[in-house]
């Protein structure tokens, strides 16, 4: 039976978790809110009435367009090879002993560990001394480096939870190590990886940091905002985040959905004892 | 001479993770077509040595023999066994048919083949129409079948079952003791089954090799093991027993005598003594019977003095435990034939264990720790 105290304790749970979600959201509402503004002049801080006008070209400025192209590439090609390095790092961590192993396991978390402005810098003057000159394949190296560590934790994760008797028994049944590997770890494991990759592809796109260090001439999307915050930024970016923003949120969605669907289908493969 | 090579032959086979012997030089035969039971408790090393058969774990010295052919270095997808793991180990991803048939695919079987014998072993394991289903969409039990399925689908010369119904219930594990025992007489494969369960290796094997510590102390069928188990371990590991101690004071034909240290004599067949002075000798509950002080006791039984100390009423049984005159606390099973026998043998009574000397057993002394 619920009691009072039962109800007020339901109802300011409710009221706690709501202003908690405000506080972490109010940003973004205004940012998508400010890419319907009626702005006048350069600026784009009050509300001026609503239009749709921004959104009807968003890469019109071909700089903007530019960045925005520069970012997705650069998080497809960097995740891409963070993912591919990353799970096999994971898979030699977890089921092989080799010299090295504790502190490959340690000295992957350090990216995550060490504060962004550190390794740009630190990046950047590994580029300067080697005399390689910054811009579009620098800021991937860049961004290979701090996502892989993400990776590499997230499939550890899920290798970690997998029964080691799968594997075995697939090598009972004839399979070599790399038959083993590709017909039923990866399988099995493939949920951790596409986590991984979002996780990794976000980052990527996000980073400002890191990225402002190794860019040279290149400008990413992050970069471009900032720069243009000294002119007033342009309704499109507002546009083009809130556009990044819904993209996102579907493929946030669609991991969710694949994985509670996978997490019913493993069930199977761990029976109590 | 032609000789029928046994199908698992294992050779001062050791093991060792660090400094903890876990297989201890085991020397291990076995006949082809047979089934056969490691038993023991946990740690014992017995799935360790199933493991190494498989080819899952590398001896640390030793040989490995399949069917004559040395595989001690092979990996386990080179050695013509096949494995049911306890967890089942299923792939969670593919369909029971595409389980079943991952074997057969590694053969590179041409695809009908392939289709009609994994057919047929969802047959055998009667789960027939459930073939497009995922694991996760089966009960244990049928997992468990199909586990079995997917092993035994590649004919291999030997299966080996690594505790396999260890996480069913009570009801469905002893079906598939039964299913097991009748699949590995149909078939004529050569099972190896790892368990701790007595039970089930007595129900289901031919040959049970008990395991302690890495070695086998004693090997034999369900009713050597049970009648006449040579240590105190397989005869307390196999159901209740009885241990009195005595010496031995002499022999006469078949039957030799041991003195106990209260001064009773006990018979019991001469050939199964092999030690001189200090002997262990058991007895197991229910081969023995009660008698009143002075009743009839059959001639040549062996017989001790004793006084109830509990009486518990089974329904089927009565379980007594009794302090013999020397000290010992022995229990005596006695089946419940007339209703009667809890009211004669009560608590606080003087009763005589009386019992046929060709039921008395000779254990190794224990070693004092």
């Amino acid at each position: 039976m619920r009691t009072r105290a039962d109800r007020v304790r339901a109802w300011f749970l409710g009221l706690w978790t709501g202003v908690a979600l405000l506080y972490l959201f109010i940003p973004v509402f205004v940012i998508a809110a400010f890419s319907f503004n009626d702005n006048q002049g350069r600026f784009n801080f009050t509300w001026q009435g609503f239009t749709l006008r921004h959104w009807e070209n968003p890469f019109a400025d071909p700089d903007l367009a530019l960045a925005m192209k520069n970012s997705l590439l650069i998080a497809g090609i960097s995740t891409a090879i963070a993912v591919v390095l990353g799970t096999f790092m994971a898979l030699a961590l977890v089921r092989y002993v080799f010299r090295g192993r504790g502190a490959t396991d340690m000295f992957v978390f350090l990216p995550l560990a060490t504060p962004e402005v550190v390794l740009g810098a630190s990046l950047l003057g590994l580029f300067l001394t080697m005399a390689v000159t910054t811009g579009f394949t620098t800021i991937v190296i860049a961004h290979v480096m701090f996502t892989i560590s993400y990776v590499v934790v997230t499939v550890k994760a899920r290798l970690e939870g997998m029964d080691r008797h799968i594997e075995e028994a697939a090598m009972d049944l004839g399979a070599t190590e790399w038959t083993a590997i590709r017909k039923i770890t990866l399988p099995m494991i493939a949920p951790g990886v596409l986590a991984a990759a979002l996780l990794a592809a976000a980052i990527s796109v996000d980073d400002y940091v890191i990225t402002s260090f190794n860019a040279g001439q290149t400008t990413t999307f992050p970069l471009f905002i900032f720069g243009a915050t000294r002119q007033g930024v342009p309704p499109a970016v507002n546009v083009l985040a809130t556009g990044l923003l819904v993209i996102i949120l579907l493929l946030l969605a669609l991991n969710v959905m694949v994985q509670r669907r996978l997490a019913a289908r493993d069930r199977a493969a761990m029976p109590s004892r | 001479m032609p000789e029928v090579e046994s199908d698992v032959r294992l050779e001062g086979v050791t093991k060792r993770f660090g400094d903890h012997v876990a297989v201890d030089a085991l020397d291990l035969e076995i006949e082809r077509g047979a089934f056969f039971a490691m038993l023991g408790p946990s740690g014992c090393g017995k799935t360790t040595t199933l493991r190494m058969i498989g080819g899952f774990e590398e001896p640390t010295s030793g040989r490995v023999h399949l069917g004559g052919e040395d595989v001690t270095d092979r990996p386990p997808f080179r050695r013509d066994v096949n494995t049911v793991f306890q967890s089942y180990a299923l792939f969670p991803h593919l369909t029971v048919e595409k389980n079943i048939a991952f074997g057969l695919e590694r053969q590179k079987l041409g695809k009908a083949e392939v289709k009609q014998r994994v057919a047929e072993a969802l047959d055998m394991v009667q789960l027939g129409s459930f073939g497009a289903r995922r694991p996760s969409e089966l009960s244990g039990g049928q997992q468990q079948r199909v586990a079995l399925a997917r092993a035994l689908v590649n004919r291999p010369r030997a299966l080996l079952l690594d505790e396999p119904l260890g996480a069913l219930d009570l009801r469905l594990r002893k079906e598939l003791q039964l299913e097991l025992k009748r699949l590995q007489r149909e078939l004529g494969i050569t099972f190896v089954h790892v368990t701790h369960d007595q039970e089930e290796a007595m129900s289901m094997a031919d040959t049970i090799a008990v395991m302690r510590e890495g070695r086998i102390d004693q090997a034999g069928s369900a009713t050597d093991l049970y009648e006449t188990p040579r240590t105190e371990f397989v005869a307390s590991f196999l159901g209740i027993s009885n241990f009195v101690d005595g010496r031995v004071i002499g022999a006469d034909g078949d039957v030799a005598s041991v003195e106990t240290h209260d001064g009773a004599q006990l018979r019991l067949p001469a050939a199964r003594l092999d030690a001189h002075g200090d002997v262990r000798i058991g007895v197991r509950p229910e081969k023995v019977q009660l008698a009143e002080p002075g009743g009839d006791v059959p001639s040549g039984w062996n017989v001790l003095r004793g006084q109830v100390i509990v009486a518990a009423f089974l329904g089927v049984s009565i379980q007594y435990l009794i302090r013999a005159a020397g000290g010992e606390e022995l229990t005596v099973i006695a089946p419940n034939r007339d209703g009667t026998a809890p009211d004669v043998f009560t608590v606080g009574r003087d009763v005589l264990l009386t019992w046929n000397p060709d039921f008395t057993f000779v254990v190794e002394k224990e070693a004092p720790t």
